[in-house]
């Protein structure tokens, strides 16, 4: 391919990603020299709750990694005009606006042009009794939301990157818009060109969640063999004028792009592959081919798109209550038995109320189920080397603290030989789900700085 | 190549695919993703719903949808109800369900010694 059109890197997955993932990423995208822009994706489903909590109690409301995430590339970022997108503004775009200005003065860049996408957070400073009452639809009866933000689309994306934005905050947005905003503003696409938006966002899917798609979260030893998951390449995508997409990371990183690693990340959360529903288009994966045409270097084409749908998910967070967790350690001879001992006592003298799940880590943990009926009715593998883990959950702190407390207790009471006890209680943040019309949700975008 | 082999073997499903699961709420998806293509008509066979369904049986699913992709080799599963209310709900240490994927890979195939053979061949290529 003579000319990649534009140039798109992530440098970030999830709200804990490496903070130096980004560098290889933008040395590669300055070293091309083309049009080309970096994404971060920072934001889970939850981390928005425990975001608008932090904000509430006074503390950074914003991805608390945004420094640490910028400024290894902003100087460079900057210098070379690589544009910026983050939804790393979580809980408070304004805020994150702010540090990064800040930031770029602490380190002797010149002052970027910031945009603040609003609009997703659907309490705040709404009176809307219709929208309330709706969003109530989404959590359990009598619960309270603490928070509601919609997923929105890239239009506003688009919009202040071809305003001239450097950088760009949002807070709730879907995912691959972080990547579909950049791309159509460069191109200058239409929203209603339903194929060249699905290939859009065909790219943002593929990058949203980092080494994902690069060998990391994929390498198995002995079957899917990966070298260097300690420097592991983030991903990079090239986008041609036509739609055509190649995935590719930088030179001299760990990791790998073949076939194997694109398709996994192209099926990841997929639910029907003909009807991927985002706010900027129905993407239809059907007609997908992928096809490995160099080292490192994955062409990716015949993404379909429909007519967006006409209402946008908001994610709803209420009060989880608490959850309890307590561990102990049994090994050597009948170690397997001795657990599942303790288990049936820890059992019998906890509060019947709680929600209570028992785990044999070192058999069977992950894929037994909470109701324990897994670990009832199968053949478990043996071991002499195992950990019992209780979890309780209640909105009743006291019920969750006395039934860790048990756990404790085992080291007097047996079975023998137990030892390493471990206990902890937080409280946990719930969500729901909600399509919500788009009537409902005025997404927008304004510069920092301007009224 | 079913009518000419006499004999057949039981592997596990981890020797013909890889695939990812990933969550939204209480419903997971895992993808199965035949390394060769010529693993992709065994496994559309033996990889059925009705397996599936067995392999969770005690997570109790609700539906159980199954999308085939022939041109990328794949087939997405789609699993309600099984993830204990969700990863804000669920008590298990993996409430993403991230891990089972590879629940499912631990399913049982019956393959001939022609396919035991391009096995063989594929992992050497891998080493």
């Amino acid at each position: 391919m003579a000319d990649p059109g534009f140039r798109i890197g992530c440098g970030a997955g999830f709200g804990g990603d490496r903070l130096d993932a980004a560098v290889p990423v933008v040395a590669a995208l300055a070293e091309a020299g083309g049009p080309a822009c970096l994404m971060f994706e920072t934001l889970a489903e939850r981390t928005l709750a425990l975001a608008q909590l932090e904000r509430a109690a006074g503390r950074i409301g914003y991805d608390a990694h945004l420094e640490g995430r910028l400024s290894p590339v902003l100087k460079t970022c900057l210098d070379n005009r690589i544009a910026i997108v983050g939804n790393f503004g979580a809980a408070d775009p304004e805020g994150a606006a702010k540090a990064i200005a800040d930031l770029a003065k602490r380190l002797g860049c010149r002052a970027p042009k910031i945009a603040i996408v609003g609009g997703d957070d659907l309490l705040s400073g709404s009176n809307d009794a219709d929208l309330a009452a709706l969003l109530a639809t989404g959590v359990p009866e009598g619960e309270r939301v603490i928070s509601a933000n919609a997923y929105l689309g890239a239009r506003e994306i688009a919009a202040a990157l071809t305003g001239g934005a450097d950088v760009v905050v949002t807070g709730r947005v879907a995912d691959p818009a972080l990547a579909v905003g950049p791309i159509v503003a460069h191109f200058g696409w239409d929203f209603d060109d339903c194929d060249l938006i699905a290939a859009a966002t065909m790219a943002g899917h593929l990058l949203e969640c980092g080494a994902q798609v690069t060998g990391g979260y994929f390498c198995d030893p002995g079957f899917k063999d990966v070298d260097g998951l300690e420097a592991i390449g983030f991903p990079i995508c090239e986008v041609s004028a036509d739609g055509s997409l190649v995935v590719t990371k930088p030179r001299s990183t760990g990791g790998c792009v073949n076939e194997w690693t694109v398709k996994e990340q192209l099926l990841y959360e997929i639910h029907d592959p003909a009807a991927y529903l985002t706010p900027d288009v129905v993407l239809d994966l059907t007609a997908v081919e992928v096809r490995e045409i160099g080292r490192d270097r994955v062409r990716v084409s015949g993404a379909r798109g429909r007519r967006r749908p006409d209402t946008l998910k908001a994610t709803v967070c209420y009060d989880g209550g608490f959850v309890g967790e307590g561990e102990i350690s049994y090994a050597g001879p009948n170690a397997l038995a001795r657990a599942r001992a303790a288990m049936a006592t820890v059992k019998r003298r906890v509060d019947k109320d709680l929600k209570f799940r028992a785990d044999l880590i070192g058999s069977t943990s992950l894929f037994a189920d909470d109701g324990g009926r897994f670990i009832a009715t199968r053949d478990l593998p043996s071991t002499t080397d195992v950990r019992l883990r209780i979890a309780v959950a209640s909105t009743d702190k006291r019920s969750v603290e006395a039934a860790v407390y048990e756990v404790g207790a085992l080291y007097t009471c047996g079975p023998a030989g137990g030892g390493g006890v471990r206990t902890s209680v937080r409280s946990r943040v719930s969500t729901g789900s909600v399509l919500v019309p788009r009537a409902s949700v005025t997404p927008s975008y304004r510069f920092h700085g301007e009224a | 190549m079913d009518a000419v082999s006499a004999s057949t073997r039981s592997v596990a499903l981890h020797e013909l695919a890889h695939g990812r699961a990933g969550d939204k709420g209480d419903r997971l998806n895992v993808s199965v993703i035949a390394y060769r293509p010529e693993f992709y008509p065994l496994i559309a066979r033996a990889v059925t719903v009705e397996r599936v369904r067995e392999l969770f049986a005690e997570r109790r699913p609700g539906e159980i949808a199954r999308y085939d992709l022939p041109r990328l080799g794949a087939l997405n599963f789609v699993i309600d109800g099984v993830l204990d209310g969700g990863v804000n709900a669920s008590l298990n240490l993996d409430g993403h369900g991230k891990s089972l994927s590879f629940r499912l890979l631990e399913m049982e195939i019956e393959v001939s010694e022609e396919t035991i053979g391009l096995i063989d061949n594929l992992r050497e290529e891998n080493q």
